[in-house]
């Protein structure tokens, strides 16, 4: 299963610059709903797989794009510890890879950092099939440009991750999930309130009707805290969620586009027609409507944050919040530092690379 | 002395000065604008002041608008610019160019905004990094990142360096602590990167442009994130017999899924030098020390004390005490702070290194650096982010001896390669600059060079931001290499020599 395709992987590219026809970088296709189509041929990458140094003591693992996030999630928790950035899989085949290039992190993203938070180093294969290091296996470095967590969240645009190092995180001893019934302007208050104060939450999210809060840390932390913090315990919180974080909630499940907003977390509530879901104490608010594409990209920018549309479609092609001119332009060449050919991905992004 | 700069990574010009100092008073008020020699002394360099060179020019800019212009008119002419803080940096990142305008953001010292709901702090450049803490205080809020300079440094020299400080380990670097920052380019267009939440649309240039050194653009604006305050936080400090007991200690610490707020080391080199200065009370007969706080809610730290103190003791400790006090944890961490300035007393001169490993290679390396401090006849002291592996050797010098900083650097240079060799770098939180320049062609080879380089284009390709600095030419490495012989492989070997 574990194999090392750099060379083939290469190779693809540089015949694809040969023929001048772009690629298409798929994992396990997990993720094949999200970004604006493009077109090529694909270039597979699930079989470059495999975990390639795990050292618990270091709190870094580094592994090949193509290995299954399930199967780096079970090696951690051999060891008590977790991808702090508690990413989505969508799928059982989900890869490190994509999960990399689409840039998701779950419910934990407020309180222990994002995935690009996570990457220290990676491994790429530009568009000119060149195989070229970044950062290291170390947490802290600062030699060259950030090219690692440039690549988080670029979409196979700037070139395909091989591998890549991530911060580790040890697991919370426990954790414990209460909830509270709250209208959605009072909830917005309560959990930037708790964001204020030194709460250990790991987790602070609403679905519509109820506050859901996860405090994590050790038995005698959970027993204390709760004394003071309250509400309604869950039974089974991991399964909460871990329905959040798979988008297997009820809510998700309804009719309409899935729009994804990024916004400051006290952010007042949107007047956009639809239902909502916040996540993130508020600062990541699901939203299920009908409404066009521009009225939701014009209120996500009139409140300083950005939208996406997640699933669904917009019918005017667009996917990811439009971009001013000039940061546009800064997009289009660094593109072209990284493919000047334009062979990865063309399009997924945005139109013009 | 005075900075060679390399011929490839020069940026001519014939502008005049005079005409150029007419067309900036158009647009900038003479308070503003300094070009005396004695006026510009005070810019000639950074905190690494081993270097020295007077800038071309010194503009203060007061507003964003007389950023873009005066990059602009940069660009126009061909002028290079170097952006500037408080000009703390230990890597001459900072150090002017004697052709160039040195920008200094010093006059852009407002806080904007405290955003009690939003956890965020907008503010100005020039803002001091512990001045945005003090601003917060009132609501219970602090800026994580805490740089050792950061009574002085500026929040836009932190994003530029991605500073780190002494509570990285828990609550990251710069880069994981801001939330969007206002650019201007050298085209004198102004850009916004990051978002009012969590992240940005399309590409992480939040990501890109923090560490970048000023080589990208000038930043004007920056939002940061505030945490709660911790309510709660006390230290322990354990003295060992050996390093390599107190490298293992370290590991273990963070193999028992204890997550420190700060885990530091110092060696009995820097033990006395620190105690004969602070009387922190620390152990002189120690061969090292580690420092491992936790901070939270008192129900946290009280239970992580417990299993790090068994930690420390089973890891063979000679002794572990604990601060019971906030006055006593102060002056546990009060020997930890005066390092560095310590070391400046037993000695006329220190440099101070900044390379990173994994945490379990710390044994090989510090014994390498004995070897080679035995060598050089140069004493090293060292101190050591221990958890997240950032070493900080100080090799203690005088510069009045001939030849003696031409040493130390020789000896810097070969601490560097030895943590590049165990998988780790030359820099984890002081940026490359001018000083380790030459060590970015060990650590990277020409093809991801030229990949930075190519980046460099993307937002100025006419290479006016702060050239010779962060990012080598090839031209400068090939020669660098001939003269680095590295395991009987030329490095670089793919490139024309001359």
């Amino acid at each position: 299963m574990d194999a090392d395709l750099s060379e083939s992987l290469r190779q693809a590219v540089l015949d694809a610059m040969d023929l001048g026809t772009p690629l298409r970088i798929a994992g396990s296709g997990s993720k094949g709903f999200y970004g604006r189509p493009s077109s090529g041929n694909v270039l597979d990458t699930a079989g470059h797989a495999g975990i390639l140094r795990f050292e618990p003591t270091e709190l870094v693992l580094t592994a090949r794009c193509g290995t299954r996030l399930s199967e780096i999630e079970t090696v951690l928790a051999e060891y008590g510890q977790m991808l702090p950035f508690e990413p989505p899989h969508f799928g059982a085949k989900a890869t490190l890879g994509g999960t990399l290039a689409c840039g998701f992190s779950g419910p934990r993203r407020p309180f222990a950092g994002s995935a690009r938070d996570c990457m220290l180093g990676c491994r790429i294969l530009n568009g000119k099939g060149e195989i070229l290091s970044f950062g290291g296996e170390v947490m802290k470095n600062v030699a060259g440009f950030d090219i690692s967590r440039l690549m988080v969240g670029a979409m196979g645009t700037l070139g395909v991750i091989l591998d890549a190092s991530l911060k580790v995180l040890p697991k919370p001893e426990r954790e414990l999930t209460v909830s509270f019934e709250q209208s959605m302007e009072e909830a917005l208050n309560a959990m930037n309130r708790w964001c204020s104060e030194p709460w250990p939450l790991s987790g602070l999210a609403y679905d519509g009707s109820r506050i859901h809060a996860r405090l994590a840390g050790s038995d005698r932390v959970i027993d204390a805290v709760y004394g003071k913090f309250g509400g309604d315990v869950l039974k089974d919180g991991d399964a909460f969620w871990q329905d959040l974080r798979e988008q297997r909630h009820e809510f998700f499940r309804a009719d309409g586009n899935l729009w994804r907003l990024s916004l400051a977390p006290a952010t007042p509530v949107l007047d956009l027609s639809g239902v909502w879901f916040y996540d993130w104490g508020g600062a990541l608010r699901w939203l299920k409507t009908d409404a066009p594409s521009e009225t939701v990209f014009r209120a996500a920018q009139a409140a300083g944050g950005h939208a996406t549309l997640f699933r669904g479609h917009s019918g005017d092609g667009r996917v990811f919040q439009p971009l001013p001119d000039s940061l546009n332009a800064l997009h289009a060449n660094l593109k072209r530092a990284f493919d000047p050919m334009g062979l990865f991905n063309p399009g997924r992004l945005y139109e013009n690379f | 002395m005075a900075y060679r700069v390399h011929p490839s990574e020069r940026i001519p010009h014939h502008v005049d000065r005079n005409r150029f100092l007419r067309l900036l008073s158009e647009r900038i008020k003479p308070d503003g604008l300094l070009f005396d020699t004695e006026d510009l002394r005070p810019y000639e360099c950074d905190g690494l002041s081993a270097y020295r060179e007077l800038p071309w020019i010194v503009v203060l800019p007061e507003t964003v608008e007389q950023v873009q212009t005066v990059l602009k008119l940069c660009r126009e002419e061909g002028v290079p610019v170097v952006a500037r803080g408080a000009g703390t940096g230990l890597s001459g990142g900072a150090l002017p160019i004697a052709n160039g305008v040195l920008l200094s953001l010093a006059k852009f010292s407002r806080i904007i905004e405290i955003n009690r709901a939003n956890r965020t702090a907008r503010v100005q450049p020039g803002v001091r990094n512990l001045a945005i803490s003090e601003a917060a205080a009132p609501y219970g809020l602090c800026y994580a990142p805490d740089p050792s300079s950061q009574i002085a440094c500026t929040i836009g020299g932190n994003v530029a360096e991605n500073s780190g400080g002494v509570h990285c380990l828990k609550y990251g670097l710069t880069v994981h602590n801001v939330l969007q920052v206002r650019v201007v380019t050298m085209d004198g267009e102004l850009v916004t990167l990051g978002g009012s939440g969590f992240d940005g649309p399309g590409y992480d240039l939040l990501a890109l442009i923090t560490g970048s050194e000023g080589l990208l653009g000038v930043i004007v604006e920056i939002t940061v994130k505030l945490l709660p305050i911790p309510p709660c936080a006390q230290v322990l400090l354990a003295s060992f017999d050996s390093v390599e007991k107190a490298g293992r200690a370290v590991a273990a610490i963070i193999g028992a899924g204890l997550l420190p707020a700060g885990l530091e080391m110092m060696d009995n080199i820097t033990i006395r030098a620190v105690e004969d200065f602070v009387h922190a009370g620390y152990p002189t007969g120690a061969a090292a020390i580690v420092l491992c706080e936790f901070d939270g809610i008192a129900e946290q730290v009280e239970s992580d004390l417990l299993k790090a103190r068994d930690i420390f003791r089973a890891e063979g400790a000679t002794e572990v005490r604990q601060s019971t006090s906030e006055a006593e944890r102060k002056t546990f961490w009060a020997g930890r702070k005066a390092a560095f300035p310590a070391a400046g007393r037993i000695s006329p001169d220190y440099y101070c290194m900044d390379g990173t490993i994994p945490r379990k290679r710390l044994p090989e390396v510090l014994r390498r650096i004995s070897e080679l401090s035995a060598q050089y006849g140069l004493i090293v002291g060292n101190v050591f982010h221990a958890g997240d592996g950032n070493l900080h050797p100080l090799i203690l010098y005088d510069a009045n001896n001939p030849g003696e900083l031409e040493r130390v650097e020789e000896l810097g240079g070969k601490i560097l390669e030895a943590c590049v060799e165990v998988g780790g770098t030359i820099t984890g939180e002081h940026g490359v600059g001018i000083e380790k320049i030459n060590q970015m062609c060990v650590q990277f080879r020409a093809a991801e060079l030229a990949q930075f380089l190519a980046v460099k284009a993307a937002f100025d390709p006419a290479g006016l931001l702060n050239p010779g600095k962060a990012v080598p030419t090839l031209h400068r490495c090939a020669e660098f290499g001939a003269m680095h012989v590295h395991r009987g492989q030329m490095a670089h070997s793919d490139l024309e020599r001359f």
